[in-house]
């Protein structure tokens, strides 16, 4: 019977179908490779952000030394030029201080609470809600800090500007507080219930079985947590940008105006001629906190895995 | 009698210890509550059709934000059209094709190591590659691009949570029909793992739309007279748009009205992306039989 013109003999392929054939089996065979190249696409876009971003920066060794680069005064545009990214490198290091000051007790607080104490309803609203607080775009949290934070510090303290380290502390710290808070929370759960059933048989109150035995064998996980939360106040762009005052001078006072790493390169990108020392020496400030990614999440990554065995 | 006085003090102890984990808490969701409040009670009064849909006018004084809306949703939906295929396929080549070994895990450490890269050095490097070295200029498709390197590694974190709640049956299933392993993940795995990846590109636009360091090098504008007519323009877009507004102005009070305004409009797309999000996860967790 014919159904459809077919005609149930079985004719030879043509070539244009053996052609056919011979794609589709080496289609069949292609998904694996072709998943491996794509399985390495972050893994590319590291080595390029890092090749270009290195490759743009080096220049700036025909106008400084690398003593020089590790200088006091950042005066760009003087003739000649000074290229001393200390201030910066302080301004980074005050402000993500202040923020840890603020994120960690909070951050691991908060964890407690939500891991160990909170009904499973509170938990999963209080998770929610720390999500949200992560959402919320950094310029918002810059434009709030200029609006609120920073007028807020300048009456309190009695200041010219409110726009200084401890404004963007404050503002830095909210904004590490969810990261610090939800790895701090998997690090919490991570421990296994039997520990804390032990504790508390041996007649351990509950605080006494949080704070003495689940927080210090979650110690690797909550180290992660906590150097990730500083990745993350290093990192941080517009909302110290906006707070911090952006002055380029050496200061270790959080009550003055201080200009980081990453505020330094989007403040003064538009103005630096393209191929000009300039240029070249924020690529430079670029390659420095790639460097300080690669090294925190580099410990991160290795406290993590201490938390893989150890659940193991 | 020394007993009992030492139970109760250990009872005081947990309680005003477990009060200040509890007090920590509600610190930090205080914040977000004050944020919020005061962004919707300032910028509530800005806020109406005309804000959303006509240009700046007289010097960005007055006026609305439309181009600047306009000038994300091009420049986020662009960052999702290009990560997300590198994304789905880095995902699956994670859960369906590695086998556990060096290669996993440094992909692995790859993709949380460009989670941490600060997003103004995504801002350098697209200066660097797409504008100068490929020649793409100041654009709509170098911010795109930019934005996609940022986002991948959130992709590639969600779908491959989507496609690991998908359980292994189904891909035996689709094996012992005869189908490939391609054709079994085309057919069976990604439908299933459906909801879970459209939960992470909900999260990736909310992510994009919101950064402001990738694009200010490589594709924002401070005032643009019309709409990008081409991918090659430059594009004004709404974080950079309040950046400007509230630092560079030298008449910034006078804008304080609009700068209220567009911080509410772009967190309110930020907290409804979020929620679809939440509604998505909680959907896929529902419909979920197996």
């Amino acid at each position: 019977m014919n159904v459809n013109g077919k005609t149930g003999i079985t004719r030879a392929p043509s070539l244009t179908n053996r052609r056919r054939l011979t794609l589709r089996r080496i289609a069949q065979k292609a998904d694996q490779p072709v998943f491996f190249a794509l399985g390495l696409v972050s893994l590319v876009a590291l080595g390029v952000i890092f090749v270009f971003v290195v490759r743009e920066a080096l220049p700036v060794f025909r106008y400084v030394s690398p003593s020089g680069l590790l200088g006091p005064a950042w005066h760009p545009t003087s003739e000649p030029p000074l290229f001393g990214t200390l201030p910066m490198i302080a301004a980074t290091g005050l402000v993500t201080l202040g923020a840890l000051v603020l994120a960690i007790p909070l951050g691991f607080a908060s964890a407690g609470f939500v891991a160990e104490i909170a009904p499973v309803a509170l938990r999963d609203l209080a998770k929610s809600l720390l999500e949200l607080l992560s959402a919320i775009p950094s310029v918002v949290y810059g434009f709030f800090g200029l609006t609120v934070v920073a007028p807020f510090v300048q009456r309190t303290f009695n200041l010219p500007t409110g726009q200084n380290a401890l404004s963007a502390s404050l503002i830095l710290g909210l904004m590490a507080l969810p990261t610090v808070a939800s790895l701090a929370e998997d690090a919490l759960t991570a421990v296994p219930k039997a520990h804390r059933e032990a504790s508390l048989a041996l007649g351990a109150s509950r605080w006494q079985t949080t704070w003495r035995v689940v927080f210090p064998s979650a110690f690797s996980g909550l180290f992660g947590a906590a150097v990730l939360g500083m990745g993350r106040a290093v990192g941080e762009t517009m909302a110290v940008l906006m707070v911090a005052g952006n002055s380029p001078v050496l200061t270790w006072s959080f009550l003055r105006p201080v200009r980081t790493l990453t505020a330094g390169i989007a403040l003064e990108m538009a103005e630096a001629p393209s191929g000009s020392a300039h240029y070249h020496a924020l690529f430079m400030l670029g390659a420095i906190l790639i460097l300080i990614t690669l090294a925190t999440n580099g410990l991160a990554e290795w406290f993590r895995g201490r938390v893989t065995r150890h659940r193991e | 009698m020394r007993h009992r006085r030492s139970a109760r003090a250990r009872r005081v102890t947990e309680v005003v210890a477990f009060s200040l984990f509890g007090a920590a808490t509600v610190a930090g969701l205080f914040a977000l509550g004050i944020i919020l409040y005061y962004i919707i009670s300032r910028g509530g009064g800005a806020l109406s059709w005309e804000f959303l849909t006509t240009f700046p006018r007289k010097g960005m004084t007055a006026g609305g934000i439309y181009p600047a809306l306009v000038g994300s949703l091009y420049l986020t939906a662009g960052a999702i059209v290009l990560a997300l295929p590198l994304a789905l396929g880095a995902a699956v080549f994670l859960v369906e094709y590695a086998r556990e070994g060096p290669w996993v895990r440094a992909i692995r450490i790859g993709v949380n190591t460009l989670a941490g890269v600060p997003s103004i050095v995504f801002g350098l490097l697209g200066l660097a590659l797409f504008v100068k070295a490929l020649g793409i200029g100041v654009s709509v498709l170098a911010g795109s691009l930019t934005l996609g390197l940022l986002i991948l590694p959130l992709l590639v974190r969600t779908a491959e949570e989507a496609l690991r709640s998908v359980p292994r049956s189904f891909r035996e299933g689709g094996l012992a029909l005869g189908a490939t392993r391609w054709r079994t993940i085309r057919a069976i795995v990604l439908p299933a793992a459906l909801p879970g990846i459209l939960t992470g590109i909900v999260l990736g636009l909310s992510r994009a739309i919101g950064e402001t360091a990738p694009i200010m090098f490589t594709a924002a504008a401070f005032f643009t007279p019309q709409l990008p007519t081409s991918p090659l323009d430059e594009v004004m877009a709404l974080p950079y748009h309040i950046f400007v507004m509230a630092t560079e102005s030298p008449n910034a009070w006078k804008t304080k009205d609009l700068q209220y305004g567009a911080v509410l409009v772009l967190v309110g797309l930020v907290l409804v992306l979020n929620l679809g999000a939440i509604l998505l996860r909680a959907h896929a967790r529902r419909r979920k039989v197996w």
